[in-house]
């Protein structure tokens, strides 16, 4: 619960709240001002204008999300107002009970993943599990994930089909999972012009939802098709909410913005596998910390042939592939 | 005084007119309401309701905008001649080239608003109150340009024409410094558009070193065909006039340009298919279709056809120096490279996706309805623009203050034209 809400007197709509709130934003918040109070009476005239104290309570919020900074130019303050606010929308929105983290990267670490080709038989319970997962669009069928089954023993894109509906493993066949590589020097980073995707210090590209503008340049500039867009506003059905989030993973995002695989942001910072490698049957999925020198991962990149996708680009993407 | 007066001359300009005039303006009006109406359904439902998805995230929108990029920096390039070098003959085509320029610039602003998701979140880009990814982001490059430019091209020839108003000559030294920069601006707005398509190894369709010289090739061609089009409109309908000598320059900057545009598509096609390699499968896609997926094929070959004969025609000079001819030519051109710089460009770095998938692309109603009315508000404005100005440069209006007390008078003004306070003309 927002303290600042609790005992703020948010039924009255003349300007005196509104005032005294934007106030106490920073600059922008005064320039913009004038737009809330406008939009406020705007809305007043339309027939959607708030009507009870939790539709005001939803709009005021919402505006204060709206001129707020960059993630990552946020204080801890900042952050934690946010993520309150953000928060309370859930609630007051949509009536679900949302906790959304921001575990920052832990020192030492740095993801990487390996998919061992020879494993994978194409369930594609890794897909099913990170829907669920990351609350990714039920309506559009949205996927970080994609399960490519290719013939024979090469490994050619161009010949996969990574839209099969039949009984697997098929005949003939073997499959390879892409999704976000979370490339060491990462392209889709480079082209934002607003700075609202970055690489974090444990690896992970993520996107700041609140910050993209939706100018889609960088989805035209990542090789390897990883990048998704909210074409409508998402929908997951509120019994299928995964309330377990992260400002910058599977929180709730909004039209009009690109979204991406973040490693399970929210679970891998805190110890535990992305929803893929625990749900995946096979084992074929090895995730876990570079800079460890322990861990699977490592003996798997010691040990085993590897490769990465188009190593041309220079991208070095943390992802690499194996057999057996 | 002379500011409010300009104002509403600008505005009694604007709307008054004959009856075609009206009807004109009237359909304008008509077809950006419709483009608004369906922006509208776009703002309600998303950009789902549109052909784009993830596979091809950019479709006519940017499609148009890279195009109109083209048009604007073009039409700025013809002031090089004019007001550099002194060619009188030139000159009268440039302040409606610098029209063709804003109105350009109008339409490319409003087609990266429209196709940006959360266009609420625009202010991001801001300095200072948002961020912009300076120099790192292309795009953060580009709305600089764009913006600069757009600036640039509205206060050259409002002071030019504001000096006129008021019965002053427009003085050198405050306007040629920014002429020289607008010239640099131009070609660098659609070098820097094209190195934003250029630098993604991620589409190698675009990822070559060709694109920016093409892009500028194109523009040439296009930019100035435009402006003969336009000027010839100008000429058959007012008194403004405009001698051959203008049109037969233009039609030689057209003829060049377009000569080496080809040359260009020829080095393209060579080497995407002379040794065909993988980066050359989007190629392949555009040109000759992959399988069933062949939904450019009839567009790229189409746009090349009309290309080369407009191209070879105006090669011929007796074809070139016919009004009658000229005309037809410079419209299949302006044509051609919409199609061949405008989605012949954009979508197949789509298709296929980087990942080998195939998803076509097909524009819907909405998406049609939107980029018709961005179009139509280029008309409106650039009609506007040209409305204005004309009056003003043939002498026709003029401040009702000039000669009041306090109003400095540099040298009387004839309706001879605007070339009498510069300094003695070459004859040749």
């Amino acid at each position: 619960m927002n303290p600042d809400l609790s005992n703020g007197p948010v039924e009255r709509e003349d300007g005196t709240v509104l005032q005294k709130r934007v106030d106490r934003r920073r600059a922008l918040g005064i320039l913009l001002g004038g737009a809330a109070v406008g939009a406020q009476a705007l809305s007043a005239c339309s027939p959607v204008a708030p009507v009870t104290d939790e539709e005001r309570e939803a709009k005021l919020l919402q505006w204060q999300e709206y001129i707020k900074k960059n993630y990552r130019f946020m204080t801890d303050e900042e952050r934690a107002d946010t993520i309150t606010r953000l928060e309370r929308l859930a609630k007051v929105k949509h009536n679900i009970d949302v906790r959304i983290q921001a575990t920052p990267a832990q020192p030492g670490v740095m993801f990487g993943y390996a998919f061992n080709i020879s494993k994978c038989k194409g369930y594609r319970a890794c897909v099913e599990a990170c829907i669920n997962e990351n609350n990714l669009d039920r309506r559009a069928g949205t996927q970080y994930i994609r399960i490519f089954e290719m013939e024979g023993e090469e490994v050619n894109f161009d010949e996969a089909d990574a839209t099969f509906q039949h009984e697997v493993p098929a005949e003939g066949h073997f499959y390879m999972g892409t999704q976000c590589f979370q490339c060491a020097d990462p392209p889709c980073v480079k082209v934002c012009p607003v700075g609202a995707t970055w690489q974090e210090p444990d690896g992970i590209t993520v996107i700041d939802y609140d910050w993209c503008i939706g100018c889609r340049y960088c989805m035209a500039a990542c090789p390897y098709w990883a990048r998704r867009f909210n074409w409508t506003t998402p929908e997951v059905p509120a019994a299928d909410v995964n309330p377990n989030q992260h400002y910058l993973g599977n929180r709730a995002r909004k039209k009009g913005v690109v979204e991406k695989c973040t490693f399970c942001i929210h679970r891998t910072r805190q110890g535990r596998l992305p929803a893929c490698a625990e749900a995946c049957p096979t084992g074929a999925r090895v995730f876990g910390n570079l800079l460890d020198p322990k861990s699977e991962i490592r003996w798997v990149l010691e040990h085993k042939r590897i490769f990465r996708l188009k190593e041309d680009l220079k991208t070095e993407p943390r992802f690499w592939y194996f057999t057996d | 005084m002379h500011l409010k007066a300009f104002a509403l001359s600008a505005l009694d300009s604007a709307t008054n007119g004959g009856r075609r005039y009206h009807v004109w303006m009237g359909s304008l009006t008509l077809v950006i309401l419709v483009g608004a109406f369906a922006y509208y359904i776009q703002l309600r439902d998303g950009l789902a309701v549109t052909g784009m998805n993830d596979h091809v995230s950019w479709g006519l929108y940017i499609s148009n905008f890279t195009f109109l990029v083209g048009m604007a920096a073009a039409a700025m390039m013809l002031v090089l001649p004019a007001y550099v070098l002194h060619d009188v003959d030139f000159s009268r085509a440039v302040l409606m080239a610098e029209a063709v320029a804003v109105a350009a610039l109008v339409m490319v602003l409003t087609f990266v608003v429209v196709d940006i998701g959360n266009p609420l979140a625009a202010w991001h880009l801001t300095p200072g109150i948002g961020y912009l990814n300076w120099p790192r982001s292309l795009l953060a490059w580009d709305v600089i340009v764009l913006n600069g430019y757009l600036v640039l091209n509205l206060a050259i020839p409002f002071y030019i024409l504001y000096s006129r108003y008021t019965g002053r000559a427009p003085d050198k030294r405050k306007y040629l410094p920014w002429m020289y920069m607008a010239v640099m601006w131009a070609v660098s707005i659609h070098m820097v558009t094209a190195f934003l398509l250029a630098g993604l190894p991620a589409r190698p369709f675009w990822n070559t070193a060709l694109l920016g010289p093409r892009f500028l090739a194109s523009a040439f061609t296009a930019g100035p065909a435009f402006v003969i089009l336009l000027l010839w409109f100008i000429k058959r309908e007012t008194h403004y006039d405009i001698s051959e000598g203008a049109f037969s320059k233009l039609a030689l900057i057209t003829t060049v340009a377009a000569q080496i545009n080809l040359v260009m598509l020829i080095s393209e096609l060579f080497y995407k298919f002379y040794s065909p390699t993988h980066h050359g499968i989007n190629a392949r896609y555009l040109f000759f279709g992959l399988g069933e997926h062949r939904a450019l094929v009839p567009w790229i070959w189409g746009a090349i056809a009309l290309n080369v004969v407009a191209t070879v025609g105006l090669m011929i000079h007796p074809v070139r120096r016919n009004m009658r001819l000229l005309m037809p030519a410079c419209a299949i051109l302006f044509v051609a490279i919409w199609v061949e710089k405008g989605f012949g460009l954009v979508i197949p770095g789509f298709i296929p996706s980087p990942l080998g998938e195939i998803v076509e692309y097909t524009p819907t109603l909405v998406e049609v309805g939107v980029t018709a009315g961005v179009w139509a508000l280029g008309f409106f404005v650039l009609t506007i623009l040209v409305r204005v100005a004309l009056p003003i440069e043939m002498g026709s209006v003029r401040s009702p203050h000039i000669g009041e007390e306090g109003t400095p008078v540099i040298r009387p003004r004839s309706t001879e034209g605007r070339f009498a306070d510069r300094r003695p003309v070459r004859t040749r």
